[in-house]
């Protein structure tokens, strides 16, 4: 009696193994081949067809290649500065600071950064510092900065390159990237193409 | 008016509007009528199931179908399992990323397969192309699954009594193919053109402009972004998800993401309405859930906009408000609104930092994810609202004296037994999680110092994200704490990941299989009304009661502790 049930009970096992678990196995294997190799394969065709062949926007200036969307280091008073990064700017491992808004720790950071900034700008003022300018982004490669951000870095720029700050603004402004068809989002600098320009001043 | 908030403006109401057609097309899929793709599908839909040995035109009761979901995430799983821990040999290695450890690729696994992506692992370093591939397999397949568990239930919901609820597989490979697959060649193709990278070339090495030597890391990635946002699955190739700028370029590819998020879980409502011809019911549960997201987005886009009163003190500007962990070419608005979408639907990916926002907008994302059916995850987030409209129709009924019915069918003892179980299941988990954590931490501050990334409430706040994110299949973290190498966030996740994840869909199923055999009751004058804006308001209701009774005191310890001592002075 208990043979034969555990028997049945065995049968009955087998039977649902077989409605199901081949059946998953199988579409599984297919759905690999398919939304792994496939479908990965497709993307990379029609990458093909993008600029650049879909590895990235580049930009070339006298010889050498940068990457146009990710924020290099600038430290040099030569240089328009990028935001801060809580990764030193390492692009093969991108992150945040993720310091809360009330963290002791964090807001003295942001003062630390202030009082840098105006050490290397004095003739700013503390008002017109945006934050952007003093805050990490979100990435750690934020390739841009926010227009008065650039604007408070000019009379820096000016006195060691010997340039008049109005070639200056205007070279912000020929560099400053509208809102999506004029009319979405923030006004924005990327601060590449704008060192990239100022080198090519002379 | 203001480029930021009309950018927002814009791409909420847009996506709302694509819902509507995209929802339309779903209902066809589900019903099995001709739609325009069936030249390119149906021969290949054909071939697979020849392939695997699938008759789809079986039909099975709920709880056949339960199983077959069951024993396919099974496989899934093991499947995770043996990739991730052997990554580092495997073939598709460029950068030479190891092989996870067991804790690691059990959380990493459970989280792929159970729609939630969070991630204890940095995608730059701790993942080969062949791992990110698995990943991306299962952003398809995961989200199949939760489709095709909402389908099984629009299925019950028809006037009629019957145990067969068509087959599980069919609508499973439908799902990924006619309606995952299609938007996501779109979405990656939008990225590709604007920026994002799809390569196998590995790390690339340079010289910056000032002389520093940079890598920068590249690889598919646009195939695996365009699925992440669309099959909420949040799960993104880079560590910082689509705040990395080869990860979302530029405000359009923002826009086409962030309208990606919610996109499909929007259409299911409205393809509720299609297939089951009742749209004003639809309309219903639309309006619920718009005028539930508008309002956890107002103040969260006020709040972001707004800044942070500790650095004003400092006395700089803050034009941008709040700045910290977000991207110059979004802006706080559209970080606001991704952050408040990413976490309405079970999406989890993030352009800006939630653990750096403003609290009340973390306290609106985590609201966002305790309701969990604003919008919801693809398939999974009507599922979770359908209980809702359970206990509604079981309250209001008790309220006017009426027997509760929904859609012609009587509610009785079990169908309530099980809604109020599955209600259950997510504050139980968020809050013992969340108990068990804080009470580990204050019993052993310096073993696990590491824990938290900010002292104080937000440190709380912190803890209770990451069990909300998990019981919610979200995805999205408070990234400060440090869950990388832990095997107590590794281990505790997975488990509350599993159980809400696969319970919150049987309970659903279960309910609507049960009705379906029920005998249907005509509609007469003694039934309540479920498709008016009186119902609607009670389905609000029952939501905000019940939502704010589990949470209201583990929320007014961290988010709303938090903004009071900020804003005090």
């Amino acid at each position: 009696m208990y043979r034969r049930n555990a028997l049945r009970l065995y049968k009955q096992k087998r039977k649902q193994m077989k409605t199901n678990l081949l059946p998953a196995i199988k579409l599984t294997l297919i759905c690999m081949v398919f939304f792994m190799g496939i479908y990965t394969l497709l993307i990379y065709g029609i990458a093909q067809f993008a600029p650049n062949n879909g590895k990235g926007f580049i930009i070339e200036s006298k010889g050498k290649k940068y990457y146009e969307n990710i924020a290099q280091k600038f430290t040099d008073d030569k240089y328009f500065w990028s935001r801060p990064s809580a990764v030193d700017y390492n692009a093969a491992s991108s992150g945040a600071s993720n310091k809360g808004p009330s963290n002791p720790d964090y807001l003295q950071t942001v003062q630390d950064r202030i009082d840098t900034f105006i050490v290397h700008n004095p003739t700013v003022k503390k008002a017109e510092i945006p934050s952007d300018i003093v805050t990490a982004s979100g990435s750690g490669e934020d390739p841009n900065i926010s227009v008065q951000a650039a604007k408070i870095q000019v009379s820096r720029i000016a006195k060691i390159r010997n340039l008049s700050e109005t070639t200056l603004l205007s070279l912000i402004e020929q560099n400053t990237e509208k809102p999506l068809f004029g009319l979405f989002g923030p006004e924005k600098i990327n601060v590449l193409k704008l060192n990239l320009a100022l080198d090519n001043l002379k | 008016m203001n480029t930021e908030i009309l950018g927002i403006i814009v791409i909420f109401f847009g996506t709302l509007a694509l819902a509507y057609p995209l929802g339309k097309y779903i209902a066809k899929v589900f019903a099995g009528e001709k739609t325009f793709l069936d030249p390119v599908f149906n021969p290949m839909e054909k071939f697979f199931f020849r392939l695997s040995g699938i008759d789809a035109a079986n039909e099975m009761n709920w709880k056949q179908s339960m199983v077959a979901l069951l024993v396919i995430n099974a496989v899934w799983f093991l499947l995770g399992m043996l990739v991730l821990m052997c990554q580092g040999w495997l073939p598709l290695n460029p950068d030479g990323n190891p092989s996870m450890t067991a804790d690691c690729a059990f959380n990493t696994t459970v989280s792929f397969v159970s729609n939630t992506n969070l991630q204890h692992y940095s995608g730059e370093t701790m993942m080969s192309y062949m791992g990110q591939l698995t990943l991306q397999l299962f952003q398809f397949i995961s989200a199949g699954t939760g489709i095709a568990a909402c389908a099984i239930v629009f299925n019950a919901l028809k006037n009629r009594t019957t145990d067969k609820l068509g087959n599980f597989y069919n609508y499973f490979l439908k799902s990924c193919t006619r309606i995952l697959l299609p938007l996501a060649i779109i979405v990656a193709a939008i990225l590709i053109f604007r920026g994002s990278p799809q390569t196998f070339n590995g790390k690339d090495t340079m010289i910056s402009l000032q002389g520093d030597t940079m890598h920068v890391s590249t690889g598919p990635a646009a195939g695996m972004i365009a699925i992440k946002q669309l099959g909420t699955n949040g799960g993104g190739y880079f560590g910082a998800n689509s705040a990395v700028p080869f990860e979302n370029p530029d405000y359009l590819t923002n826009a086409v993401e962030d309208c990606s998020i919610f996109l499909i879980a929007t259409a299911m409502v409205f393809a509720l309405g299609f297939y089951l011809k009742r749209k004003k019911l639809a309309w219903m549960i639309f309006g619920v859930m718009t005028v539930s997201s508008l309002i956890l987005l107002a103040p969260t886009v006020y709040y972001e906009m707004k800044g942070n009163p500790a650095i004003e003190k400092m006395g700089i500007s803050q034009p941008f408000g709040n700045m910290e962990g977000k991207e110059m070419r979004f802006g706080p608005a559209a970080s606001a609104l991704w952050e408040i979408t990413t976490t309405n639907t079970s999406n989890g990916s993030v352009n800006s930092m939630h653990d750096s926002s403003m609290p009340i907008s973390g306290m609106c994302a985590m609201l966002g994810m305790m309701i969990n059916s604003i919008y919801g995850g693809v398939g999974v987030g009507f599922l979770n609202f359908y209980i809702f409209i359970i206990i509604a129709v079981f309250i209001s009924g008790l309220m006017v004296g009426r027997t509760p019915e929904f859609l012609g069918k009587k509610i009785e003892a079990r169908e309530m037994k099980i809604a109020m179980i599955i209600f259950l299941i997510h504050p139980f988990l968020i809050l013992t999680g969340t108990a068990i954590s804080t009470y580990l931490y204050a019993e052993y501050p310096h073993y696990l110092a590491g824990w938290l990334n900010n002292p104080g409430y937000h440190g709380f706040s912190e803890m209770l994200y990451e069990f909300t994110s998990s019981s919610a299949n979200n995805g999205s973290g408070f990234e400060g704490l440090g869950d990388t190498p832990s095997v107590f966030w590794n281990v505790s996740c997975g488990i509350v990941m599993l159980l809400s994840r696969f319970l919150p869909i049987i309970g659903p199923v279960a309910i609507a299989g049960l009705l379906a055999n029920k005998k249907f009751i005509p509609e007469s004058s003694g039934t309540l009304k479920t498709d008016t804006g009186t119902f609607g308001v009670m389905v609000f209701a029952v939501i905000v009661v019940l939502v704010g009774l589990s949470f209201f005191t583990a929320l007014a310890m961290g988010p709303l502790a938090e903004h009071f001592t900020l804003f005090a002075h």
